[in-house]
């Protein structure tokens, strides 16, 4: 593929990137002090540990309500549509393809931010566990304050075991950034907005739905 | 990055930061000055002006103004002026060391089968040396006259001394001892008009020294807080706000507010606020229920944990406390004399009159439910001698909304028990007959039963028993208050006996723990593998 040009293409808005990494950050620290209250290790020192957690999961959930206007506002929702054309291509690609040096089956362009394989990762993330995260993590905050909807310990060991699987995203989510066209490259493109793909990509009309006018 | 987007991004920052102090703002109470905890301005406003007045001067009164030759005649000066006082004390517990007003239930008291584990009984008022702690004069128990002065005198004088002086001398013709005896009757004179209101040493004659000597029983009480600083008890400190017991302990026809046996001294937590004529003060009359700071976490923490809990983090922090007291090693002789062996703090260990003990100084609690009341172990009640006998212990669960989780020192020990109706027996100690004086507790036992009127069989052995008490004194600054992760921690929290809760850093879910982390673990192994894939095939790309 080295005789192939690549191109830069403006693929995420000042919002997007702002988001993704204010998200990045607090989802982070959620979790760093989220796993000191849970006993796991010492760092900040639990009083601290709380009250960042408090601080930063209450924050999290006011600018995920932003987050949620933004998506429906600009129909940027229509890019976690789950599908499943290319969507074996695309699991094949990352388990046998990549190593052979093999062109990625669906490639990103300006309304087809994510691969089919992206799009189920992340409605799953949030549209099923952020919400029942920001959920348990409210009702455990206001659990003094309003009527018991679930008892503590359920509501702590669901919080507690969805923020592990979040962890485990994170892991998986960090190493997939290594593989694109060179080892930081999509990373940069959510830096700086400008992604770099080949020039001789071809879009499909199913994958740019979000972007199309009517 | 271009610079724009940190200066974006920075008031973004402060946008949110803004959002979301509001936001938090909604969900807490406001406090009255906006700042300062609703607790901390109502228990500052309740000791504001708390020195007390009077329209008497004692010294004035001419019904004192006379040479007294007993503690009968002072009375009865007292009573001249102050007719109901002794018919009101008759009524309370502090006179009749029966918790209930009927006098025929024995079942509660000093005086009736309650039992402990330090000296075991009162032998109803016939073991003489807990009569000193009785307010009649002369040791008569409730048989006598009311001793107003052991509560109402501040001069620290020795009345029943100089009283038997007096008497003494009186049968004396001799002009030196006339001089003498007119001396001492001025001094007493003097003495009798220093009329108070009970301070710290009148209560703590009797209370700080329980079971026989300083700091013997309660752990929270003891002769250190006669004089306390602030470090040892933030209310009573002498440079702190300086309370005397009747503070919090107030008093309605001389029965004066605490608990007693099963009845807890209150039954519901409310402020001043809600109920400015409680019977009783505790924290929540002057620090309400939201005593932290503004949207404090700590404020979720007072339906179920209870102040003391956190703010007395060790008891006996100046005294040491008795811990541990075993009547079945009583009776050993050295050279054929009973025998004292001192240990650790210069307190004794042993003592052939009483058996082994143990002491400690800044003792960690131990923590309970607690709904207030105790359960109360009386020499009429079957025990199962295979375990631990519970002779007092606090009553509650998590399901009680009245329970807090609550810190108490548990004193334990080894005493007689009547092996075939398996009760606990009730020794005499003191006097002619007492233990005390003729080292034979079969016979002490006899003679101590028969006192109370419960049958004994005979034959005694001894069990292991607990005793409970509540801590409550001795609160610390709120900056020496526990931390959290002494209880909100995996290994050794001090809350680990504590059930019917969820605990954030002291409980998990193994299972869905180890789910999580085996996910966690099994991405990390997978997309290792899979970057080494491609680290060895280059992404498939030829060299």
């Amino acid at each position: 593929m080295k005789d192939k040009k690549i191109i830069k293409i403006y693929l995420y808005t000042r919002y997007e990137r702002l988001w993704h990494w204010l998200q990045a950050f607090m989802v982070i620290s959620l979790i760093v002090t989220g796993l000191e209250i849970h006993g796991t290790y010492k760092l900040f020192g639990f009083q601290t540990a709380v009250n960042i957690h408090n601080f930063i999961g209450l924050s999290w959930l006011i600018l995920f309500a932003f987050f949620v206007f933004w998506l429906f506002t600009t129909g940027e929702w229509k890019q976690y549509i789950p599908t499943t054309k290319k969507l074996f291509s695309v699991i094949l690609y990352y388990s046998w393809g990549i190593f052979q040096g093999k062109p990625h089956p669906v490639q990103k362009a300006k309304g087809a931010k994510h691969n089919p394989l992206q799009r189920l990762a992340y409605l799953g993330i949030s549209a099923m566990l952020l919400p029942i995260q920001m959920g348990t993590g409210l009702l455990y905050y206001l659990y003094n304050d309003i009527p018991q909807v679930l008892p503590l310990p359920v509501l702590a060991v669901i919080h507690t075991l969805v923020a592990l699987f979040l962890l485990n995203f994170l892991v998986i989510h960090l190493y997939m950034t290594t593989t694109g066209h060179s080892l930081f490259s999509h990373i940069a493109g959510m830096i700086t907005g400008w992604e770099e793909i080949y020039e001789t990509t071809k879009i499909a009309g199913w994958e740019t739905q979000a972007t199309k006018k009517e | 990055m271009e610079k724009r987007y940190f200066i974006l991004t920075g008031l973004t920052m402060l946008t949110i930061t803004a959002l979301v102090l509001s936001f938090q703002a909604v969900f807490a109470s406001t406090p009255p000055d906006g700042k300062e905890a609703l607790g901390r301005t109502l228990a500052k406003q309740a000791v504001k002006n708390s020195k007390r007045w009077t329209t008497v001067d004692h010294a004035k009164i001419d019904a004192l103004n006379q040479n007294f030759t007993s503690g009968e005649e002072i009375t009865k000066a007292c009573i001249s002026c102050h007719s109901e006082a002794a018919t009101q004390f008759h009524k309370s517990i502090h006179w009749t060391w029966l918790a209930s007003g009927d006098k025929s239930d024995m079942r509660y008291g000093k005086a009736g089968y309650s039992v402990n584990n330090f000296c075991i009984s009162g032998n109803a008022m016939e073991d003489k040396s807990c009569l000193a702690c009785h307010p009649a004069w002369n040791k008569k128990g409730s048989q006598g006259v009311v001793n107003c002065l052991q509560c109402h005198n501040s001069s620290g004088f020795n009345f029943e001394e100089a009283l038997g002086d007096i008497e003494a001398f009186s049968k004396d013709d001799d002009p030196d001892t006339k001089e003498m005896m007119e001396d001492i009757q001025n001094e007493v004179k003097e003495a009798v008009s220093k009329v108070t209101f009970p301070t710290r040493k009148n209560c703590g004659d009797c209370h700080f020294t329980g079971g026989g000597g300083d700091g013997v029983k309660h752990g929270d009480l003891d002769t250190s807080l006669t004089k306390p600083n602030r470090m040892l008890d933030v209310h009573m400190g002498i440079d702190g706000k300086n309370f005397s017991c009747t503070r919090c302990h107030t008093t309605v026809d001389h029965n004066i507010a605490g608990r007693i046996y099963t009845n807890p001294a209150v039954t519901k937590r409310k402020s001043l606020i809600e109920d400015d004529l409680a019977p009783k003060i505790t924290c929540v009359s002057c620090h309400s229920s939201e005593p932290h700071k503004n949207d404090s976490k700590l404020n979720d923490h007072t339906d179920v944990v209870s102040c003391q809990a956190c703010h007395i983090p060790k008891y006996a922090r100046v005294n040491p406390t008795k811990m541990w007291w075993d009547w079945s090693k009583a009776g050993k002789m050295k050279d054929g004399k009973p025998y004292v062996e001192k240990g650790p703090f210069g307190k004794p260990v042993y003592k052939s009159i009483k058996g082994e003990f143990r002491w400690e100084k800044n003792v960690v609690p131990e923590y309970f439910w607690s709904n207030g009341s105790q359960t109360s172990t009386t020499a009429d009640d079957v025990i199962d001698p295979g375990q631990i006998v519970k002779v007092s212990h606090p009553v509650g669960d998590r399901t009680d909304p009245e329970a807090r989780i609550f810190p108490f020192k548990i004193h334990r020990g080894k005493q007689p028990y009547d092996k075939v109706n398996k009760k606990l027996l009730a020794p005499l100690l003191s006097g002619e007959k007492g233990y005390w004086t003729t080292l034979d507790m079969n016979d002490a036992i006899e003679h101590g039963n028969k006192a109370i009127g419960i049958p004994y069989s005979g034959e005694f052995d001894y069990v292991e028993t607990t005793y409970a008490f509540p801590i409550t004194h001795m609160v610390a600054p709120k900056e020496n208050a526990v931390n959290c992760t002494q209880c909100h921690i995996r290994e050794n929290s001090r809350l680990a006996n504590i059930t019917g809760l969820y605990m954030p850093g002291r409980d998990k879910s193994s299972l869905f723990d180890t789910i999580g982390w085996l996910s966690i673990f099994g991405a990390l192994a997978g997309v290792l593998l899979h970057g080494l894939g491609r680290f060895f095939t280059r992404n498939g790309k030829e060299d």
